[in-house]
């Protein structure tokens, strides 16, 4: 039954890759981008501090008496001051010739109409961020353009995105968690439809051949239909065999029976000793490929059902007295006695088909070798296990081949006379094991045979 | 017993027929579906033998109507389909019992008594022999008042020779009628019953008397 | 602890041999292969203690300690960096330009409060108000000033008593004297208006702190302004001519700092003996053998604050017109 079937990967593993790595790009992505932004936005604020500190400089720059004389606030630079105390360094030029400052700093590159300019560059052994203004001064002697550069590191403005990085990989890593949560989650979601239809065919009895009606999600109509499709097709191809089957027996039985019935009419009319043998082993000949008709079909039966046991629960007194009461005439027949015995409530879990079929094959067993007028025991008792136990008072299991007895179309030695298959006890056998349970066959001390079936 | 049989196929209908009417029932036969429920709506019976497969439908169709009508008439069903599954649908439809084609006639014949007997409420025919009474339906003997309690083949020995009241039958004849034909039954097997009856009608009307080389006979006296 | 402190007379030839230092000693360890120049603005007696204190943890170095002023440890410090392991100077703005162009090394893991020290390579170590000193023989009978505008009252109401009697900084040599002036003329126009009135009183320049004192004790000037309080009390334990007033109006607190030399060899030594200056100055008690103000600052009280703009008055533009206007007010 259980076929390996070849897998190629998980669906939900490879939806929950699929949505992982989107998730992990999309986190990146959004690192970059609030990193970037950041980085802007702290590189604008120290820009603007730079700005405005070049501008007061700028500002305070006056020409008196030919000479150009930048008399600065304390604030210029006391505004450049930062959590991580970067470094300023500064140069004021006149008409691009150092008036003050620094004298290696890089000069200010400023392109015509540009009043202003941000640069980042290496300085003092150190990246610094320069900011660069100019203006024109107008005196006495004439016109003169004064340009001032102020160049910070960026040791506060790398701890600020240290930080905000820090922040953005926490937020990120987060966001990345909380996706794979709900990633799990979604595949999940997307992938019950599909579990619960596999679960709602494994839970589906073997002979629940009838379409799926449940709604499902309009990706998997193209699976439930073609199921429906192709267990509708099994279904006719079971219902056309089964039927086949059926017609079948009907059409060899019914002239069989004709044929029986009058061998039976004859028989009564019949008085020489060898016509009657010939009529009765043609009888019997009739009653035999009846007999093994009947149990390959219950065999056949019992070997699928097995396959696809359904367990429910059973009440195994009613079971086995209905049995009884069903057997009554032809026990009567012989005047053999069925005799009943069990506990108040006997219940076990199993195939009611199954076990009523086993039941009937022991207790058709023992009516068959029981001699007239005798007592077939049948008990069915909870203690240990479930258990039915059938005792007859005919002649016993042959001692010899006790092993084979539960074996395929074996039979007893001394079955000779007696219509059977040999299929009986296999068929109970076979039951038995179905339910985890066992067949034990035992001579009587006072004689006759007893099976106990036990669950 | 006034009986249905319900079957299509007219040598087997026949030879049941046969049969039936040997033991002394009258039996109506039908080979079709609208037959059948024209009978069985018309005349009232003991019991009714109904196969399944029908030429204008089946036999099922025929139970459901029955028991739809609330009909108590008994049935049996004879059917040429012997799965569990089968079997178990025909029952839950209603029928008493069934019996799977090809069938013994002795157990046809048990199983029609035993359902008979179930469903003994409707008609109790009894026959009386000066202090004996005979129960056919529920097969009880009374002697005096007293229940006499028979073995089923002593009451089926009784039964047939109370029928054919005066008519001999061979011990041949007897012992094909009480035993099922693969039983080897000595002659002596019958001797015994016969000699187990006749004690218990000792002393009343009835007598079973002995004709050497031919058999035995039952007389009203 | 004094008979193991030799004042070597150096017959080395030093590189800097030419130099003209104020003060040269020369505290010898038991190993001679490790030895720390330390270049200072600081007297020797206010640092020998905290020598000693600093060779008793780390007897195997030597430490040659050398004296000069502020502008000249500026000026031979950053000729040649190399040559020296610790620069200590009273003149924060130069020391802070100093980390500023990248003369100093980084210490890290130094416990100091923030604003004692910048980028982890400035390391305050004392705290010390700029004070007027005055000799009480030329205030008996007459209130003494509490801020700098009742000095300035004080001096227009007597001018004969005060002519040439006054002093102060000369900010052109000196550092501090700068530091403290720029200081003040940031803080108020008060300071522009006392320089016209102590110039025009004929004021006295001098070149440091123990000058100013030295004449204040013997009566050559009566009022000092913008003296180093700490080397007054110093001196003020021996003699009660002298009264120290710390202006009221608003003080000018400066901070005596240290660096390490971004081109030292002596690393690890250089930097313990600033973590060694800093624990000693940093708990905060007086102790009986330095006599150096610990780093402690009373709430409420602010000293000059380590920050770049300290670098504004050392541009050269602005210090030829904030010199000029100096002169303009106290030379004239």
């Amino acid at each position: 039954m259980s076929e390996i079937v070849r897998t190629s990967g998980s669906l939900r593993k490879r939806l929950m890759i699929t949505l992982i790595s989107g998730a992990a790009v999309l986190a990146i992505v959004l690192f970059l981008i609030v990193r970037g932004y950041a980085t802007q936005i702290a590189q604008n604020g120290q820009d603007n501090i730079l700005s405005a500190s070049v501008s007061s400089l700028l500002d305070a720059a006056v020409v008196q008496d030919g000479t150009v004389e930048v008399d600065f606030p304390y604030s210029s630079f006391s505004m450049l001051d930062t959590e991580l105390d970067d470094r300023v360094f500064y140069g004021i030029y006149q008409d691009g010739r150092l008036l003050s400052g620094y004298e290696d700093l890089p000069r200010p590159s400023l392109k015509d109409g540009e009043r202003r300019s941000f640069q980042t560059l290496d300085y003092a052994g150190t990246t610094v961020r320069l900011a660069s203004a100019k203006r024109t001064l107008v005196g006495a002697t004439g016109r003169t353009e004064i340009s001032v550069s102020i160049a910070q590191t960026q040791d506060a403005l790398s701890q600020t995105l240290g930080d905000i990085s820090q922040t953005v990989t926490l937020f990120g890593t987060g966001f990345f968690l909380l996706i794979v949560l709900l990633s799990y989650w979604a595949t999940t979601v997307t992938i019950n439809p599909l579990m619960r239809l596999a679960m709602s065919v494994q839970r589906r009895g073997p002979q629940d051949l009838s379409p799926f009606r449940k709604e499902v999600p309009s990706e998997m109509v193209p699976l439930v239909s073609s199921l429906n499709t192709l267990m509708g097709r099994l279904d006719h191809s079971l219902t056309q065999s089964e039927d086949f089957i059926a017609e079948a027996a009907h059409r060899v039985r019914t002239p069989l029976a004709t044929v029986r019935s009058y061998a039976d009419a004859t028989l009564q009319r019949v008085t020489k000793k060898q016509n009657r043998d010939a009529l009765r082993s043609m009888v019997r000949a009739i009653d035999e490929s009846s007999r093994a008709a009947s149990q390959l079909l219950d065999h056949a039966m019992i070997t699928f059902r097995a396959d696809h046991l359904e367990k429910k629960q059973i009440d195994l007194v009613a079971l086995v007295q209905e049995l009884v009461v069903r057997l009554a005439p032809i026990a009567e027949m012989k005047d053999v006695t069925l005799d009943f015995a069990h506990d108040d409530v006997v219940t076990t879990k199993g195939d009611i088909i199954l076990l009523q079929n086993a039941i009937r094959n022991l207790i058709d067993n023992a009516l068959k070798y029981a001699p007239n007028e005798s007592d077939i025991y049948i008990s069915v008792k909870s203690d240990p296990n479930p258990n039915v136990m059938v005792l007859d008072q005919g002649p016993g299991y042959p001692v010899e081949d006790f092993d084979n007895l539960t074996t395929r179309f074996a039979r007893g030695k001394n079955a000779d006379g007696v219509v059977g298959s040999g299929l009986g006890l296999t068929i109970a056998k076979d039951v038995a094991v179905a339910h985890d349970g066992d067949l034990l066959l035992s001579n009587h001390e006072k004689g006759g045979a007893c099976a106990i079936l036990s669950l | 017993m006034k009986y249905l049989l319900v079957e299509d196929n007219h040598e087997l209908a026949n030879a049941v027929c046969s049969r039936l009417e040997f033991d002394g029932h009258v039996v109506d036969h039908a080979d079709k579906l609208q037959d059948a429920i024209a009978y069985a709506d018309t005349s009232e019976y003991d019991l009714i033998l109904l196969d399944i497969n029908l030429p204008d439908g089946d036999g099922r169709t025929f139970l459901k109507h029955h028991r739809d009508r609330k009909q108590i008439t008994p049935i049996i069903v004879l059917t040429a389909r012997s799965q569990v599954s089968d079997r178990i649908s025909i029952l839950d439809l209603g029928a008493d019992d069934y019996v799977t084609k090809p069938f013994d006639h002795s157990e046809l014949q048990a199983r029609c008594r035993a359902v008979l007997r179930r469903n003994s409420g409707a008609v109790q025919t009894i026959l009386e022999f000066g202090d004996v009474a005979f129960n056919q339906v529920a097969g009880q003997l009374m002697i005096r008042g007293e229940l006499v309690n028979l073995r089923n083949r002593e009451l089926r020995l009784f039964e047939l020779l109370l029928n054919a009241r005066g008519q001999i039958f061979s011990k041949q004849k007897l012992a094909d009628r009480l035993f099922s034909y693969d039983e080897d039954v000595s002659e002596n097997a019958i001797e015994v019953y016969i000699g187990r009856l006749r004690k218990h009608l000792e002393n009343t009307n009835l007598v079973i008397t002995t004709h050497r080389g031919l058999g035995y006979r039952l007389d009203d006296v | 602890m004094r008979y193991f402190i030799t004042v070597i007379a150096m017959f080395f030839t030093w590189s800097a041999s030419a130099q003209d230092w104020e003060d040269r000693s020369v505290f010898s360890g038991a190993d001679t292969s490790q030895s720390l120049r330390v270049l200072s603005s600081t007297d020797t007696s206010f640092f020998e203690p905290i020598i000693n204190k600093f060779r008793i943890a780390y007897p195997n170095v030597s430490v040659e300690y050398l004296v000069t002023t502020t502008a000249e440890i500026d000026k031979i410090f950053r000729a040649s960096p190399e040559d020296y392991d610790v620069v200590i100077s009273s003149a924060m703005d130069l020391q802070l330009k100093l980390v500023n162009d990248g003369y100093a090394a980084k210490i890290a893991n130094v416990e100091t409060p923030d604003w004692a020290k910048w980028r982890d390579s400035l390391f305050a170590f004392t705290i010390e108000p700029a004070a007027i000193v005055i000799n009480k023989a030329a205030f008996l009978g007459h209130k003494i000033p509490k801020t700098r505008q009742e000095l300035i009252q004080s001096l227009r109401a007597r001018p004969a008593l005060f002519q040439d009697k006054l002093g102060t900084y000369d900010v052109r040599e000196s550092g501090l004297g700068y530091l403290f002036a720029t200081q003040d003329a940031r803080a108020s126009e008060t300071y522009w208006r006392l320089m016209e009135v102590m110039g025009g009183l004929g004021t006295k320049l001098y070149c440091c702190s123990g000058a100013m004192i030295d004449d204040l004790e013997s009566g050559k000037i009566a009022v000092a302004y913008n003296v180093l309080s700490s080397y007054a009390k110093a001196r003020k334990g021996q003699d009660t001519s002298i009264e120290i007033i710390l202006p009221a109006d608003f003080p000018t607190t400066m901070m005596r700092t240290a660096i390490v030399s971004d081109s030292t060899i002596n690393v690890k030594n250089a930097e313990n003996f600033v973590r060694h200056l800093l624990d000693i100055q940093s708990e905060g008690q007086k102790d009986a053998t330095t006599s150096l103000p610990s780093l402690f600052l009373n709430p409420g009280e602010q000293t000059i604050p380590l920050e770049p703009a300290l670098m504004t008055y050392l541009d050269r533009l602005k210090r030829k017109t904030f010199l000029l206007e100096w002169e303009r007010a106290i030379v004239q």
